[in-house]
């Protein structure tokens, strides 16, 4: 048994601390809900949270009082409309008001990206007359040294932890993703703890017949867990698509206070874990969601002796 | 749904203006709604070579079904490529490889500035705060040329924008070259009232066609400044019976874009 190998409960009590900067990624696909609501059940406080697309995740989160700061770069329901959590709470201070801290997402795919290769900024060429650049004083101005052109510099991003939902691993926590992969390598790279939850955990040889799929190497994974339907209502490419419904009835009940505080007692924290919330989605449910299959062509990497 | 309508839907005269500006071959920014029906109506009638590009990623998606986000699965399964998100933003958009973005807005300004973060004059305590940039900053300033779709109301077009989150012309004139770009901006914004460009030397925004049915004085109305009309203003094209089958049994069956 990997000393990785965790429960979620366990992990997110571990490396999860009142006050961390937490990044919590996956554009669209995979997105580590199961992982939100643990934290969301273990009243962590004062969290500052970071993705390119708060979603649902963080809106439930937001909603739920556990975070006293934002950085982001595009806060909607996508292909829905408002998050409405996150908009009271900049909007109107309910339930508590809320720091936020904004980008464009090439400037926070580039933050994540220096804090992942030990640079200390990263030039884009993108802010050029915006007034991004008056209420983000994190973007600044500077001049190339070799052309002379100017470029804007966004700062490093060490975020305390990064958590990520996958495809799968090993128990040493070497995980492949296919489809969308995001930001989810920096992340991981610029993190100083990382939890990966997986789909399916694999013995090392499947990992090893196909290194070229590796996004996150088990050196820099601190837990696993082995949460299977942990990215619902998001999807995991191959196992189950997004399930729009929930998008629709979030969108539809966090309107109110009132109405979004009882999603949270049905959803989060009147369910102990995935696989309780797995059995109340229904068997049904998840039939609908599974895709039709279509696997990839295998490629020969030779064997060498 | 089978073609009945004599009359096509506004939803589809906008989506045929919006396919109309993209040319064979072009490499395509895409967002999810009406932009997402062009490109695939373009595809599918005078621009067969284009490549679609969605920044979650993907590069030459063929989409099976009507995406509902831009990090739908099905953009995936049959693409070209799948990369990074940030290279994406670095070796398609910095780099020079996108021909034509698409952008929406909140707000539009005469010189194609565009507001998506707050309404209101205080940022930090806005009356209503919107979704912010997301891909649309760096869209507006890399991209070769951009389309920017939205519906048109007077508060979307002040004189004066809450928040500027992309640049157009910036304030017009060679303003935008003066910041530093090289090319790119606004060429065509489309409303459900008309079609408009930009004076190639003032870079103001002039509306160049009406939607049929359309009078200038409902454009006017819906302006926050005297709009400039183009001397041969046009009328924009009735879709045909080819372009509405695509679109009504193909690309939207559900009417989910096109109502």
């Amino acid at each position: 048994m990997s000393r990785k190998l965790s429960s979620m409960q366990a992990a997110i009590d571990q490396y999860v601390s009142n006050g961390d900067l937490l990044v919590a990624e996956g554009f669209t696909h995979l997105i580590p809900f199961a992982a939100g609501h643990e934290i969301i059940r273990q009243h962590k406080r004062d969290l500052v949270l970071c993705r390119l697309t708060p979603d649902l995740i963080f809106d439930q989160m937001v909603a739920a009082g556990v975070a006293r700061k934002l950085i982001f770069g595009w806060i909607g329901n996508p292909g829905v409309g408002s998050l409405h959590g996150i908009r009271r709470a900049v909007e109107r201070g309910i339930p508590s008001s809320i720091e936020i801290e904004e980008y464009s997402h090439f400037g926070l795919l580039s933050r994540l990206q220096a804090g992942a290769a030990g640079l200390p900024f990263q030039p884009v060429r993108n802010y050029y007359g915006t007034d991004l650049l008056r209420v983000n004083s994190q973007i600044q101005s500077i001049i190339c040294p070799f052309t002379g052109q100017e470029v804007y510099a966004v700062p490093a991003l060490r975020p305390d932890v990064a958590i990520i939902h996958a495809q799968r691993s090993d128990t040493e926590g070497n995980t492949q993703v296919w489809g969308l992969t995001g930001v989810q390598k920096e992340a991981a790279f610029a993190a100083r703890k990382v939890i990966v939850i997986v789909e399916e955990l694999v013995d090392e040889t499947v990992i090893r017949s196909d290194p070229n799929r590796t996004l996150i190497p088990g050196l820099i994974v601190n837990a696993i867990v082995h949460e299977p339907f942990g990215a619902h209502p998001s999807y995991a490419q191959g196992f189950y698509d997004r399930d729009n419904e929930f998008y629709l009835e979030w969108d539809r009940r966090s309107r109110t206070v009132d109405g979004m505080n009882a999603y949270l007692d049905e959803w989060v924290y009147g369910i102990p874990d995935r696989a309780t919330y797995k059995k109340k989605c229904g068997e049904k449910m998840l039939a609908r969601l599974r895709p039709v299959p279509s696997p990839s062509s295998s490629v020969n990497y030779g064997s060498y002796r | 749904m089978a073609v009945t309508a004599k009359e096509p839907r506004l939803s589809e005269v906008m989506v045929l203006a919006a396919a109309q500006e993209i040319h064979d071959e072009d490499v395509v920014f895409v967002g999810i709604g009406l932009p997402n029906l062009a490109a695939n109506l373009a595809q599918r009638t005078h621009a067969p070579a284009i490549q679609m590009v969605y920044e979650s990623g993907v590069y030459g998606a063929r989409p099976s079904r009507l995406p509902i986000s831009i990090g739908d699965p099905c953009l995936v399964t049959g693409a070209v490529q799948v990369l990074p998100m940030i290279e994406i933003f670095q070796y398609f958009l910095q780099q020079g490889l996108i021909d034509v973005g698409f952008l929406g807005a909140a707000q539009i300004d005469r010189f194609g500035n565009l507001n998506t973060t707050v309404i209101g004059a205080d940022y930090k305590e806005p009356e209503v705060r919107l979704p912010g940039a997301g891909g649309a900053t760096e869209i507006a300033w890399l991209a070769k040329r951009t389309v920017v779709i939205l519906p048109q109301k007077k508060q979307k077009f002040p004189e004066c924008l809450d928040f500027r989150t992309s640049v157009g012309y910036h304030e017009g004139g060679s303003s935008r070259d003066t910041l530093g770009a090289s090319s790119g901006g606004p060429a065509r914004v489309i409303t459900d009232l008309g079609v408009y460009g930009f004076d190639f030397k003032s870079r103001e925004i002039v509306l160049e066609k009406l939607h049929p049915g359309v009078s200038i004085s409902e454009v006017q109305s819906e302006v926050g400044w005297p709009i400039k009309i183009k001397e041969s203003l046009g009328i924009t094209e009735h879709p045909n019976k080819e372009v509405l089958e695509i679109l009504r049994n193909e690309l939207d069956p559900q009417g989910h874009y096109l109502g």
